[in-house]
């Protein structure tokens, strides 16, 4: 279904004038009917806008956050005078090229209510959006290797169970049931246990993209693709819009939602972040028959891994470590991805990698992300998501649109604010300190 | 892989070295305010471009080096000790 529900290549010749009006909802009666009559009845599932002179908002980055914001600006807050500007096409940046999880598993209690907000937002996104994004919660499981490990992974789901959220307690025994492929027997770092979050899983990652912008183009916003933000227009020390190779578009507020890229951005009007840009990479093996049914992370080294529906492994470890705009990634980081992967599963090791990609994310100096206003009027920021920008999607959407509506932070991100720096209140939840590199 | 050619050592894979973050910086006066501090702990220029970094040979001579990388073409185009101030500007990127 995938090439009748997603954007066609068709639509990169029309305008907004040229895309049909008619978007229904999708159904199972639907794909019956059209099944019946050569599918030749489904239209576009959003439309390309072309810029409008002003906008009430201007969102800066047509990727998950921007995307979700837009469709929460306009579905829950009434705010429809919206424009997502993106500089290449949707949904093909580090929303559409990640490791797909979803979890709430953290230990800080402004980080749990907060992944906890998104991972119901998540259970209930498909019906809301009425778009198959393949939300399956079929759990995570992070396994210890010590003692001290242990007593780490206790506290932490304590803490969640205290706040409410699902964690349990899972034995050598019963890892070994869960995960027949693993081995626990290693000899320097044997596997003692696990803790589970069952509601934890993984989406289908494109299909958010493509969900959020068919909703929020129904709700009335504006998607202008191939329109990259070059200057923000400060002045009197407020934002006045956006310069682009299409013109100036001006806006009231512009919320910038570019993780990997904040730093540029926030420079246009003169402001330095705090976080540097770090590459992280993902890798894809060829398919394989069901072997892996859950999320899997190793806790030895930075290693997780799932299986997609398609039968490929989707894994990945740690950044890079050092500063860098480039997309690729590098061969040191993949070997030592590849030598966690096959020391916990010693079976993988002869599969192929089919792909391997590199995006480059705002690492923060506390790991943990930041929805704030800046010292900028009306400019907003969404970003610093570190490794956790996929799952915070939809919490992150919302969270940014109430931002943006009611000029005060949601209860739920109130303490991702950027003055948190200053007044030493900093997320640090693996407690490295100021090293964007560590967390 | 990056190479790092290290004054004491020689070029190295960059495996045999640790990132130690921006080095463009220098700490601010002990009677400087809350701001500036601020800003020495947690702000970066974050470049899209030519970066000065530490970079210490943690699997060589244990020496901090001072390094001028690009962050989009990973060239490297000096490498120096802590004192040395690197060359200013650096030449453009390929």
């Amino acid at each position: 279904m995938r090439h009748l529900m997603s954007p066609s290549v068709d639509q990169e010749r029309g305008t907004a004038d040229g895309i049909p009006a008619e978007r229904g909802r999708y159904s199972l009666w639907r794909l019956l009917r059209e099944g019946l009559r050569g599918q030749r009845g489904w239209s576009h599932a959003w439309a390309k806008a072309a810029a409008r002179p002003h906008y009430r908002v201007v969102i800066v980055g047509g990727g998950g956050h921007g995307l979700a914001t837009a469709y929460y600006l306009a579905s829950r807050f009434g705010i429809r005078d919206v424009a997502v500007v993106e500089r290449g096409p949707i949904g093909l940046g580090n929303v559409g090229r990640n490791t797909t999880i979803i979890r709430s598993n953290y230990f800080h209690p402004h980080n749990i209510r907060f992944y906890e907000l998104s991972l119901q937002l998540w259970e209930g996104l498909e019906r809301a959006l009425n778009f198959n994004a393949m939300v399956s919660q079929r759990g995570t499981l992070n396994l210890f290797h010590t003692e001290a490990q242990r007593d780490l992974f206790t506290r932490r789901a304590n803490q969640m169970r205290l706040l409410g959220v699902d964690a349990e307690p899972v034995s050598r025994a019963d890892v070994q049931r869960l995960v027949p492929l693993a081995d626990l027997d290693n000899g320097r770092y044997p596997v003692l246990g696990g803790f589970l979050q069952p509601r934890g899983g993984t989406v289908r990652h494109d299909a958010v993209a493509w969900g959020y912008a068919r909703a929020a183009c129904a709700a009335g916003v504006d998607i202008i693709e191939h329109c990259e933000v070059t200057a923000l227009r400060v002045s009197g020390g407020r934002v006045r819009g956006v310069e682009t190779p299409r013109g100036f578009i001006g806006a009231d507020t512009v919320c910038l939602a570019v993780a990997g890229h904040s730093s540029v951005l926030a420079a246009m009007a003169g402001l330095t972040l705090p976080l540097e840009t770090h590459v992280l990479q993902a890798f894809v093996s060829e398919a394989v028959k069901p072997l892996l049914d859950v999320v899997l992370t190793y806790g030895a080294g930075h290693f997780y891994v799932s299986q997609s529906d398609k039968g490929g492994l989707v894994f990945g470890g740690a950044i890079d470590g050092y500063n860098t705009y480039a997309q690729r990634g590098t061969l040191p980081t993949a070997e030592e991805v590849a030598a966690a992967a096959v020391t916990l599963l010693p079976g993988v090791a002869r599969l192929k990698v089919l792909r391997q990609w590199g995006g480059v994310m705002d690492m923060t100096m506390d790991g943990s992300p930041i929805i704030s206003q800046t010292p900028v009027d009306g400019l907003l920021l969404n970003g610093g998501w570190c490794y956790g920008g996929f799952k915070a999607i939809p919490a992150g959407g919302l969270t940014t649109a109430h931002l943006i509506a009611h000029g005060a932070p949601h209860p739920a991100a109130a303490h991702f604010d950027l003055g948190r720096f200053a007044s030493g209140r900093t997320l640090d939840e693996r407690g490295a300190g100021p090293f964007p590199y560590l967390h | 892989m990056l190479r790092i050619a290290c004054p004491w050592c020689g070029a190295r894979d960059e495996t045999e070295f640790r990132y130690r973050g921006d080095a463009s910086r220098p700490r601010p006066r002990a009677d400087a305010g809350l701001a500036e501090f601020t800003a020495w702990v947690y702000e970066r220029p974050n470049p899209r471009g030519w970066h000065v970094e530490w970079w210490l040979h943690v699997g060589g001579c244990r020496r901090l080096l001072k390094v001028v990388r690009h962050t989009l073409s990973d060239e490297i185009a000096w490498v120096g000790v802590p004192t040395e101030l690197p060359p200013s500007p650096p030449r453009s990127a390929p």
